[in-house]
């Protein structure tokens, strides 16, 4: 008899504390993760529409050839109106 | 049963209590950060999504950017001589002189000759009316030529007889480029080059 109060006394003070204090740990580590993830989520998301404008590289890329094809032009033009500088 | 007993019982109910609630509390936490990293994937896909083909498009536009500038450095070498390139380039962007054309390691040897000897008198006196011009750059101290009021009138100033007459009949500047109407390939027309007169050896 003495040997189930003793059980039982550990039980309530030794075993039961520490499940709890194990467990609490564990969901308040679990809760704070939340607001990480949703603040993570609000930043992809940002990130996701910033890149909206990316397609945009398209037009660029197409202005830049076409830009660049006009200065070798022009400049195909300096270089049969232009005199060649002296040699040295 | 006794009261030991009915007290281990209750120990066990207890422990299977707090394992049931902090377990079940966690459960919903984590399916809280599920949904959460749910959200987060859709968004780092279409971040991924969008920015797939930058990298390709960014290189060509750097790779034909770099055509441009190494093809109109090469034009100002060719037309210009080295020395004078690299002192008008350094003229526009004070100290760019440093790091030199591209295209030609050695111009980063060449000493830039001054402003002066580069461009003309007007050329640096308009420089100075606009100040903003990054050729003004080199002459920082200079006073102020514009008037901030009346900018126009300070430029009607270069020209007080106004405009020079029958210059309305004066043939119009040329065309240039591709499309031009009439393409200057005709050296033969225009007639040998210049004369050039021999550099005087100090």
């Amino acid at each position: 008899m003495t040997g189930v109060w003793i059980g039982a006394a550990i039980l309530l003070v030794v075993v039961l504390p520490i499940v709890v204090v194990l467990l609490k740990g564990v969901l308040d580590a679990a809760k704070s993760i939340v607001p990480a993830i949703d603040s993570i989520a609000a930043t992809a998301e940002a990130g996701s529409k910033d890149l909206d404008a990316a397609a945009l590289l398209l037009t660029t890329q197409v202005q830049v050839k076409e830009t660049i094809a006009g200065v070798a032009a022009y400049g195909g033009s300096l270089d049969v109106i232009l005199d060649d500088a002296e040699p040295a | 049963m006794s009261a030991a007993a009915a007290v281990m019982i209750l120990a066990v109910v207890l422990i299977v209590l707090a394992l049931v609630y902090f377990l079940v509390a966690t459960i919903l936490e984590l399916r809280k950060i599920v949904a959460g990293l749910d959200r987060v994937i859709v968004h780092v896909g279409g971040i991924v999504e969008k920015s797939a083909p930058v990298n390709e498009i960014v290189n060509d536009i750097n790779a034909n950017l770099d055509a441009g500038v190494a093809a109109l450095e090469g034009l100002l070498v060719k037309k210009a001589g080295l020395r004078d390139a690299v002192g008008l380039v350094d003229g526009l962007y004070p100290g760019a002189a440093a790091a030199g054309l591209r295209d030609f390691p050695e111009s980063t040897e060449v000493v830039p000759p001054r402003i002066g000897e580069v461009y003309t008198k007007g050329t640096l006196t308009l420089a100075r009316l606009g100040r903003e011009a990054p050729i003004a750059l080199a002459s920082p101290r200079g006073a102020v030529l514009r008037d901030v009021e009346y900018g126009s009138r300070a430029a009607r100033a270069l020209y007080p007889a106004g405009r020079e007459e029958g210059a309305a009949e004066l043939p119009r500047s040329p065309v240039i480029g591709t499309n031009a109407p009439v393409q200057y390939e005709q050296r033969v027309e225009s007639g040998p080059p210049r004369k050039r007169f021999q550099r005087r050896q100090p």
